[in-house]
């Protein structure tokens, strides 16, 4: 589904190969500063790399729109920002960006309730708390529909219990749905028991994969 | 008319000096060090004026459609540079490009509407009308630039990290800076919109005293007033609209990224 091939982004990143498969929860670990958080930024298109190929089901990213391939492949990044206003209106953002149809309150709820959010949809956000903030992120992303979820420690600001719930109930989310999955995750344990490959990352090279199962 | 307005000769504008040497007692007793910008500026506004005034004699009694024009060119050039200079470092290429377009393009286009369909100035490059109108339209439009420009850049570096998030959730480069135009199309016209309403109660602009000073009706002044107010806001409007809608393009590259510095 997503390839690498010959990339290299400054003295960041250097990618011989790398293949992402498709409906598949594929986990990136890799010590800080290796370079995970650029390698989701070239999938979905928020930088290029400087040398080489990215493949999105066998066509050249450049020659894919750029704000296409973004809704396509959808992001939640490592310090997601709120934006200013009131719970429903971060929640519904992405579709107001998308031009999409915004659901009615009840699914809204429905989708807070599966990151335990249980905040009423008019309340500023300015006063959630950061692991609130991350579910609400979460909760923002899953009211879209991309193919591709990359997800950038998406349990950094949770503690632990709570952070394999959610982490549990949005690989359902993916998996149910037929969705692709890349994860960030520090976390060894995590990456064992969420996902079906897992890429190290070590100074901006992927190490020898492996398959998890 | 023209014969109650009192005529100032050299000596009575010599006794307004007045006030610059009491000034200037006053401020030796306190000991403030300031004499010398206040006696350097007094001199050198009294001398620009004066060298002004001969220019205009000049032009105005030899109207000539090239050196009206010349003189407009003139005007938004010097305007250019002091917006662009303002930003010195922090202004990139094609911003500043899109300034000189917007600038121009606008404050023009502006300019010739107002004073070939609303005044209706004949012939149309006369510089009575022409000269002073223009550098109150540019003048206008540059402080309006020079406002959203700084906006945009300051709401561009503040609040990458907002535009970057909307990015990522799917926006289009213009939708993800749609906050950053709008409070910078704002703080432009601000300044425009006060002015406007202050007008004739906090204060009578400058053009409108000079036009009653040398004895035009107050009626006619206040017609021409309200013409050059409406023809400001125009311009201010669509100058620094130009500027905006092709200068957040500047902060994206081709392929919808933000611009790394
Ligand atoms: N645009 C850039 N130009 C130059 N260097 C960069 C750029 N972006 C990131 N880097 C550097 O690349 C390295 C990898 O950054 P990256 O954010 O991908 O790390 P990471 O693996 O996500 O780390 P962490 O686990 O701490 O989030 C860092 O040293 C960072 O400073
Ligand atoms: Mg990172």
């Amino acid at each position: 589904m997503l390839e690498f091939v010959s990339v290299k982004y400054k003295n960041v990143i250097e990618v011989d190969y790398l293949y992402i498969p498709k409906q598949r929860v594929t986990a990136l670990t890799g010590n800080s500063g290796s370079g995970k958080t650029t390698l989701l930024k070239m999938m979905n298109k928020m930088i290029s790399p400087c040398r080489g190929r990215i493949l999105f089901e066998k066509t050249d990213l450049n020659e894919i729109d750029s704000v296409v391939h973004r809704r396509n492949v959808i992001m939640l990044s490592q310090s997601p920002i709120i934006f200013e206003g009131s719970i429903r209106d971060n929640l519904t953002i992405g579709l107001d960006f998308q031009k999409i149809g915004v659901p009615p309150d009840d699914y809204l709820y429905s989708v807070m309730k599966k990151v335990k959010l249980e905040k009423e949809l008019d309340l500023s956000s300015s006063i959630l708390s950061g692991g609130e903030r991350q579910r609400l992120a979460l909760a923002r992303i899953m009211l879209l529909d991309p193919q591709v979820y990359l997800l950038d420690e998406p349990s950094s600001a949770l503690d632990d219990d709570t952070g394999q719930i959610i982490l549990g109930m949005f690989i359902n989310h993916i998996r149910d749905n037929d969705k692709t999955m890349i994860m960030v995750t520090h976390s060894k344990e995590i990456a064992k028991n969420y996902s079906d490959y897992i890429l190290e990352v070590d100074q901006g090279k992927i190490g020898n994969g492996s398959n998890n199962g | 008319m023209d014969d109650t307005v009192i005529s100032l000769g050299i000596l009575q504008v010599a006794l307004a000096y007045v006030f610059v040497v009491i000034l200037l007692i006053i401020i030796r007793a306190r000991g403030i060090k300031r004499e010398k910008e206040i006696l350097v500026s007094s001199v050198r506004m009294t001398l620009q004026l004066i060298l002004v005034g001969f220019l205009l004699v000049y032009i105005f009694d030899n109207p000539n459609p090239l050196i009206t024009i010349g003189i407009i060119a003139l005007m938004i050039t010097f305007s250019l540079f002091t917006v662009i200079k303002k930003f010195k470092g922090q202004i990139s290429k094609p911003l500043k490009l899109v300034i000189v377009f917007a600038m121009s393009t606008g404050s023009v286009l502006c300019l010739f509407y107002f004073l070939l369909i609303v005044i209706q100035v004949s012939p149309w490059y006369d510089p009575r009308y022409f000269i002073p109108i223009a550098g109150m339209i540019i003048g206008n439009s540059m402080t309006g630039l020079t406002l959203g420009a700084k906006s945009l850049i300051e709401g561009m570096t503040e609040q990458r990290a907002f535009v970057e998030e909307a990015l990522i959730l799917g926006a289009t480069p213009k939708a993800a800076s749609k906050k950053i135009i709008n409070n910078s199309f704002d703080s432009a016209i601000l300044p425009t919109i006060n002015s406007m309403l202050g007008m004739g109660i906090v204060f009578l602009p400058g053009m409108m005293t000079g036009q009653i000073l040398s004895g035009t009706s107050p009626l006619t002044a206040i017609a021409y007033q309200i013409a050059i107010m409406l023809g400001i806001l125009g311009s201010v409007s669509l100058t620094v609209i130009l500027m905006l809608q092709l200068g957040y393009k500047t902060f994206f590259n081709r392929q919808g990224q933000l611009i790394q510095n």
